[in-house]
């Protein structure tokens, strides 16, 4: 693709290897890995679809299920309630966001690694958190319930900011990967024509993210849309698409209903996705093979207006944490505030016990693992493969496709799928393996994204290089690609790590009797009303993913020092 | 080759995927132990399913229970959606509406388990042979917190005619029928109390005092107990527990009559441990497994076993109404949806 819009006056001819066992290779491997994406999304996604079109008995009936849908305004309705509330976090999240990241890789103020460590917690946590948070911030009984003046958090308000919580790291992740990337040429270059700071941002800095803006829009609006876990424990009686699929196949165990509400839910998507390709069409390749990196130069205003603004979001952020371990602490909220470990009794409550924690551990250690193999090699045939055009854009679709899926859509979509009487491989059923391809699948999209957008800064040079050296693909790959990659290869890793301890939608239909997972519990335990465990095991799932990515960190750091050095000058 | 060299990267790659291929179909194959094991699925509080297995394994010791415990909705979906391959082989404490539904779907393999003759009747399946026996009723039931009753200063209500006066407005919680087993017992209750165009109307007045309503049945009266909602109907044993637990609520019940739905065990169709599911079956029925229910269950299928359980209010099994369980089996979908029509979509867009 890149090769498409190389800069024009770049050298005429690409260099073109002939189509050579590399080649053949690659292509193996990406329908190796399309495969992989087919069986474990596209066919359990068919087997959900087809219910739609079906009666209670499987019977074909058309769009009957459609027209009853529409014709009923009480369903309809949530539409455009999901549209709002997708809506207004984005737009919320994304500004909040870019001026995060803008400070993080623009400014500079003091402690960026806290400051990026602070923005990571809410992907530590299950998306139920934010909402527990809220209810004991500004419930009936909340600490602070004045400051919304008399409106009730239950409803949009809770659900909106339960949201931004919870999709502020996605949007960081993407915009500081698209903003730490700049050739400070061009901005010498700017300075040298005079151009005014507020000219250089916008003719410079802004084209220079605009994917990485519009891919974190709409990831952000994605997630705010498909998102379960604010709406169900903050939401009240606002409901939004993603409460109804539950409510549907939850409350009344209408499945063909359910999937023609997630039919309803996927329209996003694919709208997201048509935009993606648009864009990304005219994405230019930042990160020539003749960049100079950028680095900040102090400005005392600006740090101190980005300082106080960093301070304030990790305010927010490490509040909304807090005082879920207060809740968890204190013994009976609000009639008996005395301290202790009472709710981290989890085996006399709903969801497994300590049992569950253990195995989510297991389950985040494997998705981290195969996920990461999987899903960076994938990314990098996609983005670097030659040739084979119609069956990497197809891939790309398949590789899109997860995000927009909820995650209660594909849950059961695998019941439907795995549990079929025929299907060859029913024996992964109610096993950790199946935890482990649905989680993996569940996230597949922004690991992706992290590794095309890591990949996308690569100058194709590097392949055509290696190519007219006649290196072979995969030692260019494991040469070059993989160090240069290497911190996105990092964060993939523990992103897919997190997701998985925090995960709960996908997998409330697979665990099975020796699967049961913490985040699991939980949804259960809030769900049972047993608000204060909820937050405890919310604490535990945070303090497990807190220090593996403590470790995370050390270890980037480590690496990046021995293969990051050609960044810095 | 030297370490590091492309092939030694591509071998140990190689390596890693047959080892994590190994490993998952290892996990599977887990999954499938011995014939001495019974896959249960649940809706039993968490707190007491240790007891109960341990209560029948020191009958049964060769029998190894497997639990998969879920909230009412949720189990019921699960076992629906596998409805062409089972997985479990006993159903022990689900809702007998849900068990209902999965008999019309030729889901339950009928039994008749040994000792059933000293069953209440109406705990037993009408079939010959049943197709489930009941265990212990769960019945609805107003929790009201006293503290926050002191600080709004409204009296008890006693009926649930009385919730919909004005001054309890904005001050109940009620689960969702459409979300939870519980939310549809209370309606499909006072529509056979109040008939069906009074209880629809009794709804309408209702839905005017609705704080909001939750998915869970247990959590409108743990709201309670927590003082988010100063009322929340419920059902008794849920506010017994947080009774027990130290909270400051009252549970009521209502003058008119309550509605209740049994907790019931079944053996699933198409079990691959049918003696096993017989033996656990017939255990379920038992005094001593009635006793067992006794501790959490003020009402159970053997009545005259049964000892007043702690912070249970009086008189439930007189107020207990005869539920007509076909009639909310029948007419499910039908009330979901009208109850939908007119109350889902209170909250409008700010």
């Amino acid at each position: 693709m890149a090769e498409a819009v190389l800069p024009a006056p770049a050298p005429a001819p690409v260099v073109r290897p002939k189509v050579s066992r590399d080649d053949w290779a690659m292509r193996a491997f990406i329908g190796v890995i399309g495969l992989y994406l087919v069986v474990t999304l596209a066919l359990p996604l068919y087997t959900m679809m087809s219910k739609s079109v079906r009666d209670h008995d499987g019977a074909f009936t058309g769009l009957a299920n459609y027209i009853a849908y529409f014709s009923t305004p009480a369903l309809t309705h949530s539409i455009w309630n999901s549209l709002q509330i997708a809506t207004i976090t984005t737009l919320i999240t994304v500004t909040v966001g870019f001026t995060f990241a803008y400070a993080l890789t623009r400014s500079c103020i003091p402690l960026k690694g806290l400051f990026q460590s602070i923005t990571m917690i809410p992907i530590l946590v299950p998306s139920l958190l934010p909402g527990i948070a809220l209810v004991y911030l500004f419930g009936n009984q909340g600490l602070i319930k004045e400051a919304l003046f008399g409106h009730s958090i239950y409803g949009p308000i809770g659900i909106v900011i339960a949201e931004v919580f919870f999709t502020l790291p996605h949007a960081i992740i993407i915009l500081i990967a698209s903003l730490s990337i700049a050739d400070a040429r061009l901005y010498e270059a700017a300075v040298a024509l005079r151009a005014s700071r507020p000219r250089i941002f916008f003719t410079v800095t802004l084209p220079g993210c605009r994917y990485g803006l519009i891919s974190a829009a709409f990831v952000v609006f994605t997630l705010a849309i498909t998102d379960f876990g604010a709406p169900k424990v903050i939401g009240g009686d606002f409901n939004v698409l993603a409460t109804d699929v539950y409510k549907q196949v939850i409350g009344q165990q209408n499945f063909e209903m359910g999937a023609v509400v997630s039919v309803v839910l996927l329209i996003p998507a694919v709208l997201a996705f048509a935009v993606d390709r648009v864009v990304q069409r005219r994405q230019v390749a930042l990160l020539s093979a003749s960049a100079v990196a950028l680095e900040p130069k102090p400005q005392r205003g600006f740090d101190t207006a980005m300082l106080g603004f960093c301070i304030l979001v990790s305010i927010f952020l490490a509040g909304m944490l807090g005082v879920c371990q207060y809740a968890a602490l204190v013994k009976f909220y609000p009639y008996d505030l005395s301290w202790g470990l009472w709710n981290y009794d989890f085996d006399v409550m709903d969801g497994g016990g300590w049992d569950s924690y253990w195995n989510s551990i297991r389950l985040a250690g494997w998705t981290a693992v195969i996920g990461t193999v999987v899903i960076f090699s994938g990314a990098w045939l996609v983005e670097k493969g030659r040739g084979f055009r119609a069956g990497r854009t197809l891939f790309q679709f398949l590789a899109m496709m997860p995000m927009a899926v909820p995650g209660l859509v594909l849950g059961l979509a695998y019941i439907f799928f795995f549990n079929h009487p025929d299907n060859p491989l029913g024996f992964l059923y109610h096993t950790m393996a199946i935890l482990v391809i649905s989680t993996i699948v569940h996230f597949y999209t922004v690991a992706h994204l992290t590794a095309v957008t890591a990949l996308k800064q690569m100058d194709p040079e590097f392949e055509s290089v290696s190519a007219s050296l006649k290196a072979p693909f995969y030692k260019t790959f494991w040469r070059v690609t993989v160090p240069v990659c290497l911190p996105a290869i990092l964060d993939i890793v523990i992103y897919l790590f997190v997701n998985a301890m925090t995960t709960v939608s996908a997998v409330v239909f697979l665990y099975g009797p020796d699967t049961t997972l913490a985040s699991v519990a939980v949804l259960n335990m809030d769900d049972a009303g047993d608000i204060a465990p909820a937050a405890a095991m919310g604490m535990m799932i945070f303090y497990t993913a807190a220090s593996v990515r403590l470790v995370h960190f050390f270890v980037a750091k480590f690496l990046q020092r021995r293969t990051q050095a050609w960044r810095r000058r | 080759m030297k370490p590091g060299t492309p092939g030694n990267i591509i071998r140990r790659v190689v390596t890693a995927a047959v080892a994590a291929v190994a490993a998952a179909v290892s996990l599977a194959l887990a999954a499938t132990a011995s014939a001495a094991t019974l896959t249960v699925y649940t809706a039993v509080e968490a707190e007491d399913l240790k007891r109960y297995a341990a209560r029948f394994n020191e009958d049964h010791p060769d029998i190894e229970i497997k639990w998969v415990r879920d909230s009412t909705g949720i189990v019921t979906a699960k076992l629906l959606a596998e409805k062409d391959n089972p997985k479990a082989d006993v159903i022990w404490g689900l809702a007998a509406t849900s068990l209902l539904l999965m008999k019309s779907e030729g889901m339950l393999h009928p039994y008749k388990p040994k000792g059933i003759e000293k069953l209440d009747p109406k705990f037993i399946d009408k079939d010959d042979p049943p197709t489930w026996t009941g265990m212990d009723a769960w019945v609805a039931a107003i929790c009201v917190n006293t503290v926050e009753q002191g600080k709004h200063g409204f009296p008890t209500p006693t009926s649930w005619k009385d919730l919909t006066k004005s001054e309890y407005k904005g001050h109940v919680a009620m689960p969702n029928p459409n979300s939870s087993g519980t939310g549809f017992l209370d309606v499909s209750s006072w529509l056979q109390m109040f008939g069906e165009e009074g209880g629809w109307q009794f709804m309408d007045a209702l839905h005017e005092n609705i704080h909001h309503y939750t998915h869970s049945g247990s959590k409108p009266c743990k709201q309670a107990a927590r003082g988010e909602v100063p009322i929340g109907v419920s059902f008794a044993f849920r506010g017994a527990k947080s009774k027990a637990k130290g909270a400051p609520i009252d549970i009521i019940i209502p003058s008119e009559g309550i509605g209740w739905d049994m907790e019931a065990t079944a053996i699933v169709e198409g079990t691959k441990n049918l003696e096993a599911a017989k033996t656990l079956v017939d255990w379920s029925i038992t005094e001593k497994a009635n006793m067992l229910y006794n501790e959490g269950y003020a009402v159970i299928a053997i009545q005259a076993l049964a000892k007043p359980v702690e912070h249970f209010p009086e008189g439930i099994v007189e107020a207990m109404i005869d539920n007509d369980f076909e009639f909310a089996a029948n007419n499910r979908r039908r009330i979901l949806a009208e109850w939908q029509k007119r109350y889902d979509s209170k909250s409008e867009a700010k």
